[in-house]
């Protein structure tokens, strides 16, 4: 049993006990992106990199280079959340509502 | 030699829990059960086991650790009654989901309200469609035993379920018996160590426990833990024959007493069935034909066992210690009768909702049960199939 390919088509009797994930890390495949109705918009012009943002990211969703400098918002997986703006303090990012121009 | 003891139920129950050892108990103190965790305190105290206990602020804190413990890795048990199981309910459903053999000792009582601290089954039947293993017991022996072979059941690689063993409270729970203790080291050989295949702290395999679980699988996850419900028959049976091996005390998925000429026959569970005994030996005594079925398993339920082990019978009474107030009889009796209509076996059942809050069941009060029986063969009529035993009522009950 390929217990790493398991999709809405496997039978019963081949998925994991409990529902149990053996592929640590797969949330990676699901990309929650589109759940978001507010967006971040990063201004690099404004941001002093102090490094605030990305540890309250619950999603991971704010890259950080080797040089610990931050780079634009992973928009596969940021729901939208604005904690990351609430914690700005050179309000460097701002939300906007997803969809609208 | 098997050691010679006198024990009250919480003692027996506790006595197991030591012998077993486990790695984890969490537990909080709840009327009739609170003595339980109390001596398994004073044995983790005295360094009698090598258990972590976790002297937790709520129930549903209890089983949370349970369900914490399990999937670590660890062996977890818990003990609890009443409104505490009531108050776990949401972590039972967490525990049998995620496949986690948690054993607890349940020590019925009603669950409130009004208030009411004495003996009756509405805590089990609150839970009876959680997934959980449900094993009944009519003694301190039997509480004491049923623990031992817990684990070995819920453990089973084709079970993976909790399971829980019911003792009536302040019935068996407070009251002092005979009972035949397994050696420590018999008990340590015959319930093993945990060796779980999968579990959180497994660092060579990362794993992930109860993940979203969406319109895609959900079905197929239950379907399994229902497959394991079924399995667990057979291993019940299994474990059991292993336990008789090392005892000589013999079970099954329910005890028949005097059933296989029996002309009327009650079904009922835990400490009634020993006074119903007492009855059927009375009445057997005076030429009439009276049974006993006294179900040990209520979960997984042996629907077409039961139904064949009654199909003989001319009238049958299911005794329920809980009202599932549906205005269509007791819990076990929609079980016995569905199990028998089924298998397409018609015999005349009534059901009694009795003995509840702890209102006391005598010798009397079955005897009547019996003779009502009696009169469903004779006259071939039931009037009312949805009765009460011991129930105050202006004139006869409606």
């Amino acid at each position: 049993m390929d217990k790493t390919n398991i999709n809405n088509t496997t039978p019963m009797e081949d998925m994991t006990i409990g529902g149990i994930i053996y592929n640590a890390g797969n949330s990676r495949e699901v990309k929650t992106g589109d759940w978001r109705s507010m967006r971040p918009i990063f201004d690099s012009e404004k941001c002093k990199q102090c490094g605030l943002c990305f540890p309250v990211c619950p999603e991971n969703a704010i890259p950080v280079g080797q040089d610990m400098k931050r780079t634009d918002f992973n928009y596969d997986y940021c729901k939208g959340c604005g904690v990351c703006a609430k914690v700005c303090p050179f309000k460097a990012i701002s939300m906007e509502e997803e969809g609208v121009e | 030699m098997s050691i010679r003891e006198r024990l009250s139920g919480n003692e027996a129950a506790a006595t197991a829990m030591k012998q077993i050892n486990p790695d984890v108990v969490a537990a909080f103190p709840i009327t009739p059960s609170t003595e339980i965790p109390q001596y398994f305190s004073t044995f983790v105290s005295n360094g009698a086991v090598d258990t972590e206990f976790v002297a937790v602020e709520s129930e549903h804190s209890a089983m949370s650790a349970c369900v914490g413990a399990e999937a670590a890795g660890a062996r977890a048990m818990t003990a609890t009654s009443s409104n505490g199981l009531s108050f776990m309910w949401e972590m039972i459903y967490i525990a049998s989901s995620l496949r986690l053999p948690i054993v607890m000792s349940l020590v019925n009582r009603a669950v409130s309200g009004p208030l009411n601290i004495h003996n009756d089954h509405s805590d089990a039947m609150g839970v009876r469609d959680a997934g959980w293993i449900m094993l009944f017991s009519e003694s301190n022996q039997e509480a004491y035993d049923n623990l031992l072979m817990a684990h070995r059941i819920a453990e089973h690689k084709d079970v993976l379920l909790p399971l829980m063993v019911c003792q009536d409270g302040f019935i068996t729970s407070h009251s002092i018996e005979t009972i035949d203790l397994v050696e420590d080291d018999k008990v340590k050989e015959f319930v093993g160590t945990y060796k779980p295949e999968h579990y959180l702290l497994n660092s060579k395999e990362p794993i992930s426990m109860g993940p979203l679980d969406l319109q895609g699988y959900l079905f197929e996850h239950k379907a399994q833990q229902s497959q394991a419900m079924k399995n667990a028959k057979k291993v019940i049976l299994e474990v059991a024959e292993e336990f008789e091996k090392l005892t000589g005390r013999k079970y099954g998925l329910f005890e028949e007493y005097k059933l296989e000429d029996a002309d009327v026959a009650i079904v009922c569970m835990n400490s009634t069935a020993g006074t119903a005994k007492f009855v059927v030996d009375d009445l057997r005594s005076k030429g009439v034909k009276a049974g006993l079925l006294k179900v040990r398993v209520f979960r997984p339920f042996p629907a077409e066992e039961i139904a064949k082990a009654i199909s003989n019978v001319k009238a049958v009474a299911v005794l329920d210690k809980a009202d599932s107030l549906n205005a269509a009889g007791g819990a076990l009796f929609t079980d016995v009768t569905s199990g028998m209509f089924v298998n397409d076996i018609h015999v005349p059942t009534v059901s009694y909702i009795y003995g509840i809050g702890g209102r006391d069941t005598k010798t009397d009060d079955i005897e009547k049960v019996y003779n009502d029986l009696l009169e469903i063969v004779e006259t071939g009529k039931i009037d009312n199939p949805y009765r009460h035993l011991g129930l105050r009522t202006k004139g006869a009950e409606k």
